[in-house]
C-alpha cells in the first residue's frame, strides 16, 4: 500500500514522515513524500500536513499545478482514506478567517475561527487531553483523557455536529478531530503525540472506510 | 485542560552530551540520541538540544543527531545553538527538528525571527533570552554565557520578538543558571505576563519546588531543566508528581 504525504512546501513535514514511516513498517505501507499530483492521484492513503497560516498554506497548495484536482479525484471520487493534520485539517473547511477570508477545500462544512480563551495564552501549545465524542476506526484504542500535542491559534468550527469526533478543553471546547466518510483530520500533531499519536497513525493506515 | 510541560534539555558539544547523562543505564551516556530516547520513554513532554559549541564545521554532526533523534522520539524536539538565519532553520527542520531556537542572532537583528516565522510558521520558532537582574525590577539580556551585557531590556525584547512572530520564549535566568537555587521568579513573571506566547522557564533548578515555583509564581507555561534530570537527582515522573501535588496540571504517563 502506498501512502502519499503531500509536500507543498508548507512548513515541516519531516517529523510526520518519520512517524508515518515507522507505522508504515508495522502495517506494510510504503510512505512517499511527494509534490507530484500523479503520485497523489494513485495513492491508497493520503496525508496532508500543514503548518503556519491558513492563507499561506492554501496558496501553497493551490500553487502546485494539478494538486487540488488530484486530491479531489482521489479523495472525493475514489474514496481514498485521507488525513489532514493541523492546518492540513483546517483546510478541509469551507472558509478560513485567519488574516483574511480564504476558501478552504470545503470537504467538511465549517469555518476556521480564532481561539478565544480569555486569560489564556494563544497559541494553544502543548499537551491536552482529548474528549472522544464519537467512536471512529482511526480513534480505536484512544480514550477520553489520553493526551495529544497541540500547537495552533485557530480552530475548526464544524457546521454539522456529527463531524466533530473529539475535542480538548482550552477555555472551552476546542476541536481536536473532525471526520466524515473517508476523511479525517486532527488539529493536534499525531506525529508528535508519542504512543497516542502513533496509534492514531497506525489506525489510519489500517483503516478501510 | 492544557498541561504544563516538563522539558529536559541536553547540552551538546561536538555531537556529545556535555557531562553525560547518568539517570539510567545507557550503553553510552554521552550519546544525545540514547539520552533523548530515555527521556521520551520517561514521559518528557518535549526534548531540547542546545548545541553549545555550534560552529560551521560541526553543523553536520548536529543534523545527524537531530535526524537520528527524530526517527526514534515522537515528542516535539527543539534545537538551538548557532542558529543565524532562516537557512539554518530550514536545515534543522529538514533534519527532523520540530522547533528551532534563535538566540544571539535575534539580538543582532530581531527581523530574523520574522523572516523565519513567515517561512515556517510561528509554531516552530523559539526565541531564547538569557537575562539577569541589573536593578530591582530591571532585567538585562547577557550573552557569552552571562558575561557580556547587551544593554537590551529583557521584557521589552520579549515583546519585540513575540510581535515579530516568535511562537515561544525560552527564558534563562542567567544569574541563577548552575546555582541550583531556583528560577529568577520576578524576571520569569515579568516576561510571562508581558507576552501572550508561552514562556519556558530555565536556569537554576536544583529542587522540585523550583519547578512548581516557576509555574505558580513565575507564570511559566513550561519548565526546562538539565542537571537535575541528567544526574538522576530526580526523574521526569518525580518532577511531574511534585508539580501535580502542588496543583499544576501535568501529563502523567
Amino acid at each position: 500500500m502506498r501512502v502519499a504525504l503531500v509536500d507543498y512546501d508548507s512548513g515541516n513535514l519531516h517529523s510526520a514522515e518519520k512517524a508515518f514511516a515507522l507505522m508504515g513498517r508495522e502495517t506494510g505501507a510504503e510512505v512517499v513524500v511527494t509534490s507530484d499530483p500523479e503520485v497523489v492521484a494513485r495513492a491508497e492513503r493520503i496525508v496532508l500536513p500543514g503548518d503556519g497560516a491558513f492563507p499561506a498554506c492554501k496558496a501553497a497548495l493551490d500553487a502546485v499545478p494539478g494538486m487540488v484536482e488530484a486530491l479531489r479525484e482521489a479523495v472525493l471520487a475514489r474514496g481514498v482514506p485521507f488525513m489532514g493534520i493541523c492546518v492540513g485539517m483546517q483546510m478541509l473547511a469551507d472558509l478560513g478567517h485567519e488574516y483574511r477570508d480564504t476558501a478552504g477545500l470545503g470537504w467538511i462544512g465549517g469555518e476556521i475561527d480564532a481561539i478565544t480563551a480569555p486569560g489564556l495564552k494563544v497559541p494553544h501549545m502543548g499537551w491536552n487531553d482529548l474528549a472522544v465524542l464519537a467512536p471512529h476506526p482511526v480513534l480505536e484504542g484512544i480514550a477520553t483523557g489520553d493526551h495529544a500535542y497541540f500547537v495552533h491559534s485557530w480552530q475548526f468550527r464544524v457546521t454539522d455536529p456529527a463531524h466533530l469526533l473529539a475535542v480538548a478543553d482550552y477555555g472551552g471546547p476546542v476541536t481536536a478531530v473532525v471526520g466524515r466518510d473517508n476523511i479525517i483530520g486532527t488539529q493536534f500533531h499525531p506525529e508528535k503525540s508519542q504512543a497516542v499519536g502513533l496509534r492514531i497513525i497506525g489506525n489510519f493506515l489500517r483503516w478501510r472506510p | 485542560m492544557l498541561k504544563t510541560r516538563v522539558i529536559p534539555c541536553l547540552d551538546v558539544a561536538d555531537g556529545r552530551v556535555v557531562k553525560g547523562v547518568n539517570f539510567v543505564d545507557l550503553v553510552d551516556a554521552g550519546d544525545p540520541v540514547q539520552a533523548a530516547r530515555a527521556y521520551d520513554a520517561a514521559g518528557a513532554d518535549e526534548i531540547c538540544f542546545l548545541d553549545i559549541h555550534a560552529t560551521h564545521e560541526n553543523r553536520g554532526t548536529m543534523f545527524d543527531l537531530v535526524t537520528r533523534t527524530a526517527e526514534a522520539c515522537f515528542v516535539p524536539l527543539t534545537v538551538g545553538g548557532g542558529v543565524r538565519s532562516h537557512h539554518d532553520v530550514r536545515a534543522l527542520l529538514l533534519a527532523g527538528a520540530d522547533k528551532v531556537s534563535f538566540n544571539s542572532a535575534a539580538l543582532a537583528n530581531p527581523d530574523v525571527i520574522a523572516e523565519a516565522a513567515d517561512r515556517f510558521g510561528s509554531q516552530c520558532i523559539v526565541c531564547a533570552i538569557d537575562a539577569k537582574t541589573v536593578a530591582p525590577g530591571k532585567w538585562e539580556i547577557f550573552t557569552h554565557g552571562g558575561r557580556k551585557p547587551t544593554g537590551i531590556d529583557a521584557v521589552e525584547f520579549a515583546r519585540t520578538v513575540a510581535a515579530k512572530g516568535a511562537g515561544e520564549i525560552l527564558l534563562t535566568s542567567m544569574d541563577r543558571d548552575g546555582t541550583k537555587s531556583g528560577f529568577n521568579i520576578p524576571l520569569t513573571r515579568a516576561v510571562a505576563d508581558a507576552v501572550n506566547v508561552p514562556v519556558i522557564a530555565s536556569g537554576g533548578v536544583g529542587a522540585l519546588e523550583h519547578l512548581a515555583e516557576g509555574v505558580l509564581e513565575g507564570h511559566a507555561s513550561a519548565v526546562l531543566a538539565a542537571s537535575i534530570f541528567h544526574f538522576g537527582t530526580f526523574s521526569v515522573r518525580e518532577a511531574k508528581e511534585h508539580m501535580a501535588a502542588a496543583g499544576i496540571p501535568v501529563r502523567l504517563i
